[in-house]
């Protein structure tokens, strides 16, 4: 029995599943959503890999390189507005953020 | 080809049940930690997928930077967890639902022939002096350099938000002013004062 390619798409939907889920339960933690967020990534990232193997494509590993750096970049700047909002409202509650009303 | 499987199976369901932990885990510490376990699974899957330079970009990357740099924060932050756990029970069910019906769908999507061995069959392995790095590297800075050159300009931009967020000015800090302190002159610290001379 060898490995297919729906073996790793179907990990990757589980993943993906699990994050959704992550983002629905811990609604309130902001630490917790960012975290669930890169989960996401994560799974994404394994699809472009299944399959740049797959098709033999070094392109989705390209992808996954730039995907990679841009949830780097994300991460950054989603701590650094987490710790700015720790300082004004010594909360990270979701539910506290409703200041602009929108 | 049956070690890869066993591999395959034992990696993917570690990866799994650390990603079930990281989004149950009570103390946002823990979760952090299971989150650099899932990374860690999965770049031994990308390894089994011949992305070498991938897999250890991840754990680098990741678990060495991105994940530190989560750690420092749930750190420093004094977080009262019982007030963010509370819905936790609440939106359990529907979130389970969500998951399920989520997976259902990119599963009934999968559930065709065309990702099975049959339409697409496994590469065959690539020779011992094959260098992943290598070939990225060829395609990466030549068809691909004007995306990898918006990509350092992009981390730019990350770098200077984050110290431009984070940087603050405290007013009762006291600190030096070295242009001030060398250009003082001797009137504007010295006062020689006459007075009648003291008796004990």
């Amino acid at each position: 029995m060898s490995l297919a390619l729906t073996h790793y798409l179907v990990l990757a939907a589980l993943l993906f599943s699990i994050s959704i889920a992550g983002i629905i339960i811990n609604r309130k933690n902001l630490i917790i959503l960012l975290m669930s967020i890169e989960l996401m990534l994560l799974s994404v990232n394994i699809n472009f890999i299944a399959f740049s193997h797959y098709l033999d494509d070094l392109a989705g590993q390209v992808f996954v390189f730039f995907i990679l750096t841009v949830a780097a970049a994300e991460a950054a700047i989603g701590l650094a507005i987490l710790v700015v909002l720790f300082r004004n409202r010594q909360s990270i509650n979701v539910a506290d953020i409703n200041e602009m009303k929108g | 080809m049956w070690i890869e499987t066993v591999v395959f199976y034992f990696f993917a369901t570690l990866t799994v049940l650390s990603a079930i932990s990281v989004i149950t885990m009570r103390n946002p510490v823990h979760a952090a930690l299971f989150l650099v376990l899932t990374f860690f699974s999965t770049a031994f899957l990308w390894m089994l997928l011949e992305a070498e330079f991938l897999a250890i970009t991840l754990v680098l990357v990741y678990v060495g930077a991105v994940m530190v740099l989560f750690l420092f924060v749930v750190m420093m932050l004094d977080i009262n967890i019982a007030v963010l756990r509370e819905g936790f029970i609440k939106f359990l069910p529907v979130g389970i639902a969500l998951a399920l019906v989520m997976f259902g769908l990119i599963y009934y999507a999968l559930s065709g022939d065309q990702f099975s061995l049959q339409a697409m069959a496994d590469p065959p392995p690539k020779a011992a002096d094959y260098s992943n790095t290598k070939a990225l590297g060829a395609v990466l800075y030549t068809d691909y350099v004007f995306a990898f050159e918006v990509a350092a300009v992009i981390l730019l931009v990350a770098i200077i938000a984050a110290i431009a967020l984070t940087m603050r000015k405290r007013p009762e800090t006291k600190y030096q002013n070295p242009s001030d302190q060398i250009r003082v002159k001797k009137q504007d610290r010295l006062r020689v004062i006459k007075m009648e001379a003291e008796k004990e």
